[in-house]
């Protein structure tokens, strides 16, 4: 891991529905091969900078770069370059395991040979052979999940979002999708990340809080503790989040 | 190319995996085909008629059975007093109404009264119905009144009167089958909904569901998206329109009488127009509700305005302008042209240059609309 080497670098990153700042002036660089965890409450705004940083969402103000790639006008690079697994499940759940990850490798342009060693691969990594050629949506979200990032990783980019990725699995399934994590990011798959779950936060690099559209606390889970004095990630987050204004 | 290639792909399994919409697809066509032509009739039968007949004679009755025997009224029952008749055409139980007066016989026969009247109150409400019901009686009538003066007066008396006889020949439809006129047109209306409903409902699905953000952070092109929309309903548009020309010529005898290519070729770019449609509305919308409720305003206008039911050339000025900005006005136009009339390219070809217009307008909106990056 090269310390040095930004593959997210944002400057004052803003967006505003009307009147409402979602997300205000966010500052922040993630290097390549970090597991960059993405924190705050319902309704901070880690929704709309992530959809942001993903080409979905034209910023309102401010400047950011990915993978090298400028987030105003090069969006379609940035695509090529990024992999994103929403909030909601979105693969074709009237598709198979394996049609999935045919059409969408396919889309991102694997050639035939590719696809099929590739294919082979993470059916066989996720133990997934006896589905193969089940529907998606017969099958349990824990599996849904491990599917979707898995799929979203199958180009081999450089960076991979995921937005809230284990909510609603139970504890067995989320050790094992964070298992899928930490090898992505073995690859040098930079992993941005944004959870609910303390315990996950435990397990990134670095992590950000958000509070109300702005970066309240950035550094390793090790340093926020002793900044805040707390023994425990829920207490720095308690800490924060007691502030927030917004909210569900 | 191996974008497009995959994208059908995904399309075509998505389609031959929903069998409801498959089957309604398919079935549709056929079934309606077959039962709407047979209702949606023009011609008017089973005018009920009451009758109060203040003669009682040889020839009254003679009158009312001549009506009767016609096919197109049905008895309703014989009065005393007119406001008997009047209380069963307000209840709507009666149509038509036919006072036949007093002495009626007599003045028409023994004494040769140059005047006859016979009185008949139509009930207005489907005016159509009274109108032509009213239309028939009067004929009848007339028929009769002919037929008597031919029965009394001896022809070698007086020179016969020189009267001027209307032969009409109808050309493209000699028997006035309404079918013929029908038909065509509701195959029309069917591609129209079969690919309208379809392509708007689907891009708005994928935002339903959320499958699109997904599709959205690919490096996908816009146009190769669209595309692979489009070419799965085009081909689907095509196997109903197959179907629904099968079914008109095995059912009802209609066979083109022009250019079958011309026809197909019409029907390429039509359904490219309503399928860009489809997919312009579906930019605009984020939920199928909301398409659907769209579309089928703009459906109601396309059919009610197309020249199916009621013809465009008597609709006022600015109804005929709104008609020409209706894609589905030319389709029946063109149908009915092939069909019956037996035309060819050279005839069709400024339809196919508007068509050809509105296929490039309505997909050029609808990749322009399509927004990767909101």
């Amino acid at each position: 891991m090269n310390p040095q080497e930004p593959v997210i670098k944002t400057e004052k990153l803003t967006k505003r529905f009307g009147d409402f700042i979602a997300v205000n002036e966010i500052t922040f660089e993630v290097y390549k091969g970090e597991i960059f965890g993405f924190l705050g409450a319902n309704g901070a705004g880690k929704t709309t900078a992530m959809r942001m940083l993903c080409g979905l969402s034209t910023p309102s103000a401010g400047h950011a770069t990915i993978a090298g790639f400028d987030i105003y006008r090069q969006t379609e690079q940035i695509k090529r370059n990024i992999g994103y697994m929403s909030q909601k499940f979105s693969l074709y759940e009237d598709l198979t395991v394996l049609e999935n990850i045919r059409f969408f490798g396919g889309i991102y342009g694997l050639g035939d040979r590719q696809l099929k060693s590739k294919s082979q691969e993470l059916i066989e990594r996720l133990g997934l052979q006896a589905e193969a050629k089940k529907l998606v949506g017969e099958l349990p979200l824990g599996w849904k999940q491990k599917l979707a990032f898995s799929v979203s990783v199958l180009h081999e980019p450089s960076i991979v979002f995921l937005d809230e990725p284990t909510g609603g699995v139970d504890p067995v399934t989320r050790r094992q999708f964070w298992a899928l994590i930490y090898e992505a990011a073995s690859n040098g798959i930079t992993v941005f990340v944004t959870t609910h779950y303390m315990d996950e936060a435990e397990y990134c690099n670095r992590i950000s809080i958000m509070v109300d559209g702005s970066i309240e606390a950035l550094g390793t889970p090790k340093q926020l503790k002793s900044q805040m004095n707390e023994t425990s990630m829920d207490g720095v987050f308690y800490q924060l989040a007691r502030g927030a204004k917004r909210g569900e | 190319m191996r974008t497009i290639r995959f994208l059908l792909q995904k399309e075509f399994r998505q389609i031959f995996r929903n069998k409801a919409i498959l089957a309604l697809i398919m079935v549709m066509p056929i079934i309606q085909l077959i039962i709407l032509p047979l209702a949606a009739d023009y011609e008017i039968k089973n005018i009920n008629l009451s009758v109060v007949d203040h003669d009682h004679s040889p020839y009254s009755r003679h009158l009312i059975s001549t009506i009767t025997a016609s096919g197109y009224f049905r008895l309703q029952g014989y009065h005393s007093s007119m406001r008997e008749a009047y209380d069963l055409i307000e209840q709507d139980k009666s149509d038509l109404a036919l006072e036949i007066p007093s002495g009626f016989e007599r003045n028409l026969i023994r004494q040769q009264v140059d005047k006859q009247q016979l009185f008949i109150a139509v009930n207005a409400i489907n005016g159509t119905k009274a109108g032509l019901g009213g239309a028939y009686l009067s004929s009848i009538i007339r028929d009769y009144n002919q037929h008597i003066r031919m029965e009394w007066i001896t022809p070698a008396r007086i020179q016969p009167i020189p009267t001027i006889e209307v032969v009409p020949s109808n050309r493209f439809n000699p028997l006035l089958k309404y079918q013929f006129f029908m038909v065509p047109g509701i195959l029309a209306i069917l591609l129209t909904m079969v690919g309208g409903f379809l392509s708007a409902l689907n891009i708005v699905k994928e935002k339903e569901i959320g499958t699109i953000e997904q599709i959205n952070v690919t490096p996908i092109k816009k146009h190769h998206f669209i595309l692979g929309k489009l070419i799965p309903f085009w081909v689907l548009g095509n196997v109903v329109f197959t179907l629904g020309l099968l079914v008109s010529w095995l059912i009802y005898g209609i066979f083109p009488q022009g250019n079958i290519l011309a026809m197909y070729g019409f029907i390429w770019v039509f359904l490219l127009a309503v399928l860009g449609f489809g997919l312009l509305i579906s930019t605009y919308t984020d939920t199928q509700q909301q398409a659907m409720f769209i579309m089928f305003f703009f459906m109601m206008i396309f059919i009610l305005m197309g020249g199916l039911f009621t013809s465009i050339d008597s609709m006022p000025a600015w109804a005929k302008v709104v008609s020409r900005l209706n894609p589905v006005s030319y389709l029946v136009e063109v149908m009915r042209m092939i069909i019956l009339k037996g035309s060819g390219w050279s005839d069709i070809l400024p339809h196919l240059g508007t068509m050809l217009g509105f296929a490039a307008a309505l997909n050029g909106w609808a990749i322009w609309n399509y927004r990767k990056t909101s």
